[in-house]
């Protein structure tokens, strides 16, 4: 169940646990039991919402950093991503292999507060060598679903 | 001027469906349940393959009888998913939807004044198909006690000295019956009895929802008395690209290779290259699929439980056909009203045989969102009828 529970949730947190239930051809109580469980042996770690800022008065700038860093003796990676995923404004940080190290994804109100965060913050700490900062433009898809097109039934309404 | 038409195709009777199409399509809100194919999209890597191979300039007839590389590989998945072995070079050919293979396949067995039985409710073309043939349809009348499965009793009070072909519809369509492997032992022995042919529509064979559907060519002695038909529509979600196919003994095969090469030449190229890799690396999305199928139909039986609807758990295809007699109309006028009063289009089972008087085609190739609203629906619709007969 654990699976199929998991791929329904990641698209629809909010979905009723009856519902969920049925769906699964479970008793309502073992799917509480085991999203709890889930929680708690962390694989469930939260549940968000998706949001296409771009239908919204709010400004949003969101920006994907390479960043190349010095591992250290005995720590790699690890204390210079804690340093960078530390700051508020990083949303995520990934070790990633390839031409750089570090790709960091960072949400601000405007251009000029990402650059000032890489240049003030980021680019000064000791091990980052060097920074590549690429704005997104438009998000066309994001966590699985499609954000520019509306899903269209375009089939024949009623066939054999 | 003369009557143009031959007598034989004007006393067919069009398809029960088409005239309800024409109404639902005439009222623009109507959301509808009546679908007959999945709501997915073709998966991407498929229909890049397709791309791909209009890329390459693959633009040309292939072999009659298909492309070779897709007879391997269907050959590869029958073994895969049935245990059985057919011969790419023989025992294959690549048609135009199951649909071509049905009709190609009477046409191959039938000579005037021989018996086709036709277990209904089912599918609407064999019974024209058979005519069209020249055979004579037998309809054998499934019921509801026995969750729509043909029984060997059923099958042994139809057969005659004329009978030459059983058709076997299953998974089912309207019904959503399977048949499991007792069931097929059961007819199997009637079958070799009689020595009669069997021509096993197995369509929707990837929608399975408690066991592996088992085909009746795995019984023993019956791979050689078998035409098996099933297609890409509905396990890899390719209605449009109308591709299928038959496997059946050498002798059959050949004459329906003949009739396939003088109507149609060959199926159409793109969807052959497209299927090839379907069979190749499709199997991760049948599966996911199906797993999304079971959640709605489970959503479904339950919905009908809570608001009193009599129907008999279906465990293939993608439909559910819940009993309405008890509310003392026809299918067609609970139909018609349920979409004049609620604007959604249910199919009647009558569409699908006589016997299908007093059920419902549901079909759940759609969303939960969108079974949810039409279901709500349903369920206000029930209330009411059931209020206005008291």
């Amino acid at each position: 169940m654990r699976e199929e529970l998991l791929a329904i949730v990641e698209r629809n947190s909010r979905i009723d646990l009856k519902e969920l239930a049925v769906i699964l051809g479970v008793e309502e109580i073992d799917v509480v039991n085991e999203l709890a469980a889930m929680e708690s042996e962390g694989i469930i770690c939260g549940y968000h919402t998706m949001i296409d800022w771009e239908k919204t008065s709010i400004e949003k700038v969101s920006a994907l950093i390479e960043v190349r860093v010095t591992p250290q003796r005995g720590q790699g990676f690890d204390n210079i991503a804690e340093r960078i995923y530390k700051y508020p404004e990083v949303t995520s940080v990934y070790l990633i292999s390839g031409g750089f190290d570090l790709l960091v994804t960072l949400e601000g109100k405007s251009l000029k507060e990402i650059s000032g965060f890489v240049s003030d913050k980021l680019s000064t700490l000791d091990s980052v060598l060097s920074t590549a900062t690429h704005f997104i433009l438009k998000k066309y898809k994001d966590h699985g679903t499609i954000l520019a097109k509306k899903y269209e039934d375009t089939r024949e309404k009623v066939t054999p | 001027m003369r009557n143009p038409l031959a007598d034989k195709v004007v006393e067919i009777k069009p398809s029960g469906i088409r005239k309800f199409f024409d109404i639902v399509n005439e009222m623009q809100d109507a959301i509808s349940l009546g679908v007959g194919e999945p709501d997915f999209d073709t998966p991407w890597h498929i229909r890049d393959e397709g791309i791909y191979s209009l890329e390459k300039g693959r633009t040309f007839y292939t072999s009659n009888a298909g492309l070779m590389e897709l007879r391997e590989e269907i050959t590869r998945y029958i073994k895969r998913k049935q245990g059985v072995t057919y011969n790419a070079a023989k025992e294959v050919l690549v048609t135009v939807g199951g649909s071509e293979a049905i009709d190609i396949g009477l046409r191959a067995m039938l000579n005037p004044g021989e018996e086709v039985l036709i277990p209904q409710p089912s599918y609407v073309s064999y019974e024209p198909c058979t005519i069209l043939a020249g055979g004579v349809p037998v309809i054998i009348e499934l019921k509801a006690e026995n969750e729509f499965r043909l029984t060997a009793q059923e099958l042994e009070d139809a057969i005659t000295d004329k009978t030459k072909v059983l058709i076997l519809p299953f998974p089912n369509n309207p019904t959503g019956a399977i048949m499991e492997r007792k069931d097929l032992e059961a007819i199997a022995e009637v079958i070799k009895k009689h020595d009669i042919f069997v021509m096993s529509d197995e369509i929707y064979s990837e929608l399975t929802y408690t066991e592996k559907h088992v085909s009746i060519v795995e019984i023993e002695g019956m791979r050689e008395r078998t035409i098996l038909i099933n297609g890409f529509s509905k396990s890899y979600a390719m209605t449009g690209w109308r591709l299928g196919y038959a496997c059946g003994p050498e002798n059959i095969i050949a004459q329906m290779t003949k009739i396939h090469q003088f109507a149609i030449m060959c199926g159409p190229t793109t969807s052959q290259y497209a299927a090839v890799e379907a069979l190749r690396n499709g199997d991760a999305d049948v599966e996911e699929m199906r797993t999304a199928y079971n959640q709605r139909r489970r959503f479904l039986l339950n919905a009908f439980k809570e608001m009193g609807l009599e129907c008999f758990e279906p465990f293939g295809a993608f439909y559910v056909f819940p009993c309405i007699k008890e509310f003392g109309m026809t299918s067609e006028e609970f139909a018609n009203r349920f979409l004049q009063e609620e604007k959604v289009a249910v199919v009647p089972g009558t569409a699908f045989g006589d016997c299908g008087e007093g059920f419902l085609r549901i079909s759940y190739a759609y969303s939960i969102e969108n079974l949810k609203v039409a279901i709500g629906r349903l369920a206000d619709f029930v209330a009411r009828l059931r209020a206005e007969k008291q």
